[in-house]
């Protein structure tokens, strides 16, 4: 419209540029890139197959069968549920505490919801979910609002918004648990199996799809990583920064919600303090996968693997005849070196 | 003058409360030219950029494009006029490739079902990218992150940024500071490269004799006023602060 459109001369015209300027090309051999998020991977599943062989060589009989792998894969699927939302959350360069609290608050909105109905049939099932994810949605919202408008540090929103969360679902149970749950809740959800896989793992992993889906290819999923690695700049470009960390707590909260629907359907009950280190255990795996508590880089592959290593120990332990607590020593160390390695690697980059 | 100013300001007027910060400035850049935006540190640089990108408004006073009074309500109605701005600190999400970098904010979408669903068009992007690259003469791939880059080419692929989106006008807020030597040629040979494509640069910058070096002409102000403008070819670094300075110029002021 204004002033003449491009074009601009060919190639040819550029002239030669200085050495300095040249050596864009090459800079994929730069040092920093052991430190690339796809290096990162690549190591953690290096680490998860020599836990798996390592335990596999010391009890051929107990753990690399199906049934273990089953076991292990359904203890992990309600913490992958909650670290997809986390991973959102974290690339933001903010943190959700109160993804426990919420679980279990919308635990018992679906319970309560389920009871008030009565009955046992797929409506009823629905409707639990619908109220369930709801509560979640609406817990999100407001850390989202909190976070985005009011400026508020994440950690302490958060931090907030889990006490109260789970305060308001001791209210309204009375600190008693509700296991009135639907059996076919139970049945198919809980425990069901499709070709022998359970359907809380399939559940799971089409969470898990779509989620890496959406982060990977779509524009919602670049804005995520934008805002994390600078608001600022996103500033500049016009995006909607407030908006979009609104709708990236929202989404952890819909998944808090929809977590608390599958904790309700494996174990029958609201589990009310059944979820207390939840919140530690998903951010514990997501930042051992990789993605950086400084926001901008990461990914949901390595939060896979980041939560299942902590549940393949566990596991592992268990089977060797160990005590288990020293799972959470191990997971512990795992976090505080890759945190170390995270900051090594901004330290190198601001260099 | 052969062709009407692309950009004009006149008589802008800001204050924020009792500090005035512009108090009639004038300014004007034509296409195909640089023109280089001086003054001592307070005399209003700064605030003359923010309005003219619109991320700021005036008291008092007009801004026009290609003749037209425009009214600016934020830095989207700048860039819809075609003016981009690079700021000091870049603006660039160093996480993210160059192509990532150069569509922020304006992505492309998939056509289709796909587009819908918010599914990027990286390839296109990827390519777009890489073209104006090689147009601009910036070696930068589209898929090296920009944390990776060093200074000079973090500017380079700022500049080009800007270069791509730029219709009528880019505004460079000391594009050189804080390079090396090397690396500053490199960029003035980019900013030049623009130039000749027909697009208006304004820079600011206190390094007067790379200012006399790459620009036009030169707008002088001083203490919220346009003291004058100087062809670069009529004048010396002396002549520039002294006009900084006192708001005095010996010689001819166009």
């Amino acid at each position: 419209m204004i002033g003449p459109a491009k074009p601009i001369g060919g190639p040819t015209t550029a002239p030669e540029l200085p050495r300095d300027e040249s050596d864009g090309g090459s800079s994929f051999k730069s040092p920093l890139s052991v430190f690339r998020a796809q290096s990162t991977t690549i190591f953690l599943f290096l680490v998860l197959i020599a836990l798996a062989a390592f335990f596999s060589v010391l009890r051929p009989d107990a753990f690399p069968t199906p049934g273990n792998a089953i076991n292990m894969a359904t203890n992990a699927s309600v913490l992958l549920v909650l670290a997809v939302g986390s991973t959102y959350v974290i690339l933001t360069g903010g943190i959700d505490l109160s993804i426990n609290g919420v679980l279990v608050f919308s635990g018992v909105i679906a319970a309560m919801a389920m009871v008030a109905l009565g009955g046992d049939n797929p409506l009823v099932l629905l409707v639990g979910l619908a109220c369930g994810t709801a509560a979640g949605i609406a817990w999100g919202f407001l850390n989202g609002l909190l976070v985005a408008k009011a400026k508020i540090p994440p950690l302490i929103v958060t931090l907030g918004t889990m006490g109260m969360s789970l305060g308001f679902a001791l209210l309204l149970t009375r600190g008693v648990d509700i296991s009135d749950v639907p059996d076919s809740l139970v049945l198919t959800v809980g425990s069901g199996r499709v070709a022998g896989i359970p359907i809380l793992v399939i559940i799971t992993a089409a969470v898990f799809v779509i989620g890496t889906m959406i982060l990977a290819y779509t524009r919602f999923g670049r804005y995520t990583y934008a805002v994390g690695s600078s608001p600022e700049a996103c500033r500049r470009a016009s995006i909607d920064v407030s908006g979009h960390l609104i709708k990236v707590y929202t989404l952890a909260g819909l998944l808090s919600g929809l977590a608390g629907y599958l904790s309700l359907a494996r174990f029958a009950t609201t589990t009310l303090g059944g979820h207390s280190t939840d919140n530690l255990q998903v951010i514990a795996g997501v930042v051992i996968g990789g993605t950086s508590l400084f926001g901008g880089s990461g990914g949901l592959i390595g939060t896979l693997i980041g939560i299942v290593i902590p549940v393949m120990l566990l596991d592992g332990f268990v089977v060797l005849g160990l005590p288990p607590f020293w799972q959470q020593v191990a997971v512990g160390a795992v976090l505080i070196i890759a945190v170390y390695f995270d900051q090594l690697r901004r330290q190198l980059r601001s260099r | 003058m052969p062709n009407k100013p692309l950009i004009e300001a006149r008589g802008v007027v800001r204050h924020f409360g009792h500090v005035q910060a512009l108090r009639g400035a004038d300014f004007s850049v034509r296409q195909g030219e640089i023109v280089g935006l001086i003054g001592d540190n307070g005399a209003g640089k700064s605030t003359l950029i923010r309005i003219l990108s619109g991320t700021d408004r005036p008291n008092e006073g007009e801004i026009l494009v290609n003749g037209q009074v425009v009214r600016f309500n934020g830095p989207q109605d700048a860039r819809g006029a075609g003016i981009e701005t690079v700021y000091q600190d870049l603006a660039l999400a160093p996480d993210l490739d160059a192509a990532a970098n150069i569509f922020l904010g304006r992505e492309l979408l998939r056509p289709g079902l796909l587009g819908k669903l918010g599914v990027l068009d990286k390839s296109k992007m990827d390519r777009l990218t890489g073209d104006a690259m090689a147009r601009f003469g910036v070696k930068i791939r589209s898929s090296t992150e920009v944390f990776t880059l060093s200074g000079g080419q973090q500017q380079s692929a700022a500049v080009a940024r800007a270069a791509m989106w730029a219709t009528s006008a880019i505004f460079m807020d000391e594009p050189t500071a804080n390079l090396g030597v090397r690396q500053t040629e490199g960029v003035l040979d980019l900013i030049r490269r623009v130039r000749d494509a027909g697009t208006a640069v304004v820079v600011i910058s206190h390094n007067l004799p790379q200012v006399l070096e790459i620009t036009d002409r030169i707008f002088i102000l001083r203490l919220g006023r346009t003291v004058g403008q100087v062809a670069s070819s009529k004048a010396s670094v002396d002549d520039l602060i002294r006009a900084m300075m006192t708001g005095e110029f010996r010689g001819e002021m166009t």
